[in-house]
């Protein structure tokens, strides 16, 4: 009986150091939590950073979400974040959103990405030009014997409507960039969740046709070396080709702020920017900003 | 004392009539909703596009028939594995297993029945669609069938032990009779436990095809998810997007009460009708059933 009414006192005693620590960091210092949110793409690239910078920063606090572009901007819309993470540029009616909430949406450039188009290691093809790889998707090549491969069916793989990375190949790649296309991906195009479903997909299939950010390619599985049109150079997708911009499905992240950003939360972009930070950058293979 | 006595009584049996109560009032506000939230899509965009094949609702295509008809295909094939497979287990375990075999099999089924659908779904994509896609030369093994393999076993678990309690309360009597009048064992089990047993076998079955038609993570994984409208038995051999792998894949990412958003719950309202539709189906077989065996028993 004594032992347990100690456990309970030192039980209770813990409890309550618990609560006061927690309302004492809650209460003392709201401006030393960062809640940043968004991209599916940024977010491995987010937590490496938050995990560094808190590291660093013992007293800040960074909480890491994903959920997609639209998810982030959303929260910060609502005023729920501080850093919303976006892989596309925030639209015109999201902007138009915020104002309405009183959201004044900032934009900073974190990184860049290259959109790699992968097929299984076995394919042969592998060179193609954006021209071929919209009429791919857009279904008017079913078979790869079409684009110089073995006569094999084309399965298509793209990711799910949500994923920023989804609307980026659809504006750049099925329609080439240009606004009036109303090319729509094929209607058999297989719509999967996740990064992973699409790469364990096309690793086991010589079918099947994906694309993916390039920092979550695989190494054993077949890049494509793509060109813009059809006689220029085909180029592969790497660090060097993103940055000299001979790539051609390469983009910005983002990341958006209400307002320019003050205090600890421009602390933290500034040092996203430091060489330190696009080191992370590189290692998770993505590619830095060049200042 | 006795007074206390009647009191307690008095509120246990309030108790347990609110929440009798509440079952029906929550399915009631569920539905009051899904139509408040699903019902603006009808006047947002026309029927008819509603009826289109086409489901992109980036671009304004909100044709929800290949999304119908993808949830009916795997449905149905999970139901075609599940019933037999289902029924099978629940005769074996409660008419012929010996009873130290029931012992065994009874608590793996339940076991079964409690795994996480994600893992099911992991199994799928790593091992049943890679072998099925070379087994069935298939160009891709993210089919409807994937799906239904998978949701027929998730539905069994529920079919047997449904299945199973309504076989173990026919009386022993039945049988005995069965066998008296030189009946074999299989003459007794299809002849007279089956069809005594028979609502609540019914009652399986529906529960069974109640939870494929509403599994969500497993079809999201397996079952390729391409909007293509589902014509024929061959559908079975090709991708299918379903219902709830719609409605979970896009609902994160929509702008509160705008059009897709309304589209998305108005397919959970086709859904939650659907699964209405089938219950009452089932339980006016059931009650059928029980006035036609009363009937001749009186």
């Amino acid at each position: 009986m004594k032992h347990l009414t100690i456990l309970f006192l030192l039980f209770s005693f813990f409890l309550t150091s618990c609560g006061t620590s927690n309302n004492s960091s809650n209460s003392n210092s709201p401006a030393n939590y960062i809640e940043n949110k968004g991209s599916d793409t940024i977010v491995n690239l987010a937590l490496a950073w938050a995990e560094k910078y808190q590291g660093d920063h013992p007293d800040v606090r960074i909480s890491v979400t994903g959920g997609g572009s639209g998810t982030g901007i959303a929260a910060l819309v609502n005023g729920t974040v501080d850093i919303a993470n976006a892989s596309r540029k925030i639209k015109d009616e999201e902007i138009v959103e915020a104002q309405k909430n009183g959201v004044e949406p900032v934009e900073h450039i974190i990184a860049r990405d290259a959109i790699a188009v992968i097929v299984n290691p076995n394919n042969p093809v592998s060179e193609l030009t954006l021209q071929q790889i919209s009429d791919i998707y857009s279904g008017k090549f079913t078979n790869w014997k079409e684009v110089g491969g073995e006569d094999r069916p084309i399965v298509r793989l793209s990711r799910e409507t949500n994923s920023g990375t989804h609307v980026y190949f659809l504006e750049t790649v099925l329609r080439l960039g240009s606004k009036e296309d109303k090319t729509l991906f094929s209607m058999n195009t297989l719509l999967l969740p996740s990064s992973e479903g699409i790469i364990s997909e096309v690793r086991d299939n010589p079918n099947a046709i994906g694309y993916d950010g390039l920092g979550y390619v695989p190494k054993d599985l077949k890049m494509i070396a793509i060109a813009q049109k059809d006689g220029e150079l085909y180029v592969l997708p790497s660090i060097e080709t993103v940055n000299d911009k001979s790539y051609a499905i390469a983009r910005d992240l983002y990341m958006y702020t209400n307002g320019e950003p003050t205090g600890i939360v421009k602390e933290y972009l500034d040092w996203i920017l430091s060489d330190e930070a696009q080191q992370i950058v590189a290692d998770l293979g993505f590619v830095p900003v060049l200042k | 004392m006795e007074k206390s006595l009647s009191w307690r009584e008095f509120i246990i049996t309030r108790l347990i009539q609110a929440s009798g109560y509440s079952a029906i009032l929550f399915v009631g506000l569920i539905f009051f909703f899904l139509l408040r939230e699903g019902l603006p899509a009808l006047s947002e965009v026309d029927a008819s596009s509603l009826l289109n094949i086409r489901w992109y609702p980036l671009e304004s295509h909100v044709g929800i028939l290949p999304l119908i008809s993808g949830s009916l295909v795997v449905t149905l094939g999970a139901a075609l594995i599940a019933v037999p497979f289902g029924i099978g287990t629940a005769v074996y375990i409660s008419e012929i297993a010996p009873r130290w075999m029931r012992e065994i099999l009874k608590p793996l089924v339940e076991l079964l029945g409690g795994l996480p659908s994600v893992v099911l779904g992991f199994l799928g994509i790593l091992v049943l669609a890679p072998f099925l896609r070379v087994f069935l030369n298939l160009p891709t093994g993210l089919t409807a069938l994937t799906g239904s393999l998978l949701l027929g076993g998730i539905a069994v678990p529920t079919v047997v032990s449904v299945a199973e309690d309504a076989l173990d309360s026919v009386p022993r009597a039945y049988r005995e009779g069965a066998w008296a009048l030189g009946a074999t064992k299989w003459q007794t089990i299809w002849r007279v436990t089956l069809p005594a047993a028979k609502s609540g076998v019914l009652t399986a079955v529906m529960l069974g095809v109640g939870r494929a038609i509403g599994e969500t993570m497993t079809v999201m994984m397996v079952t390729g998810n391409a909007p293509v409208l589902a014509t024929g038995l061959g559908s079975l051999f090709s991708p299918v997007r379903t219902m709830t792998a719609t409605i979970a894949a896009e609902m994160g990412e929509v702008a509160n009460g705008s059009t897709h958003y309304h589209v998305l719950f108005f397919i959970g309202m086709v859904l939650f009708i659907i699964s209405l539709v089938v219950n009452i189906i089932a339980s006016s077989v059931v009650f059928r059933a029980k006035k036609r065996a009363e009937r001749i028993l009186s």
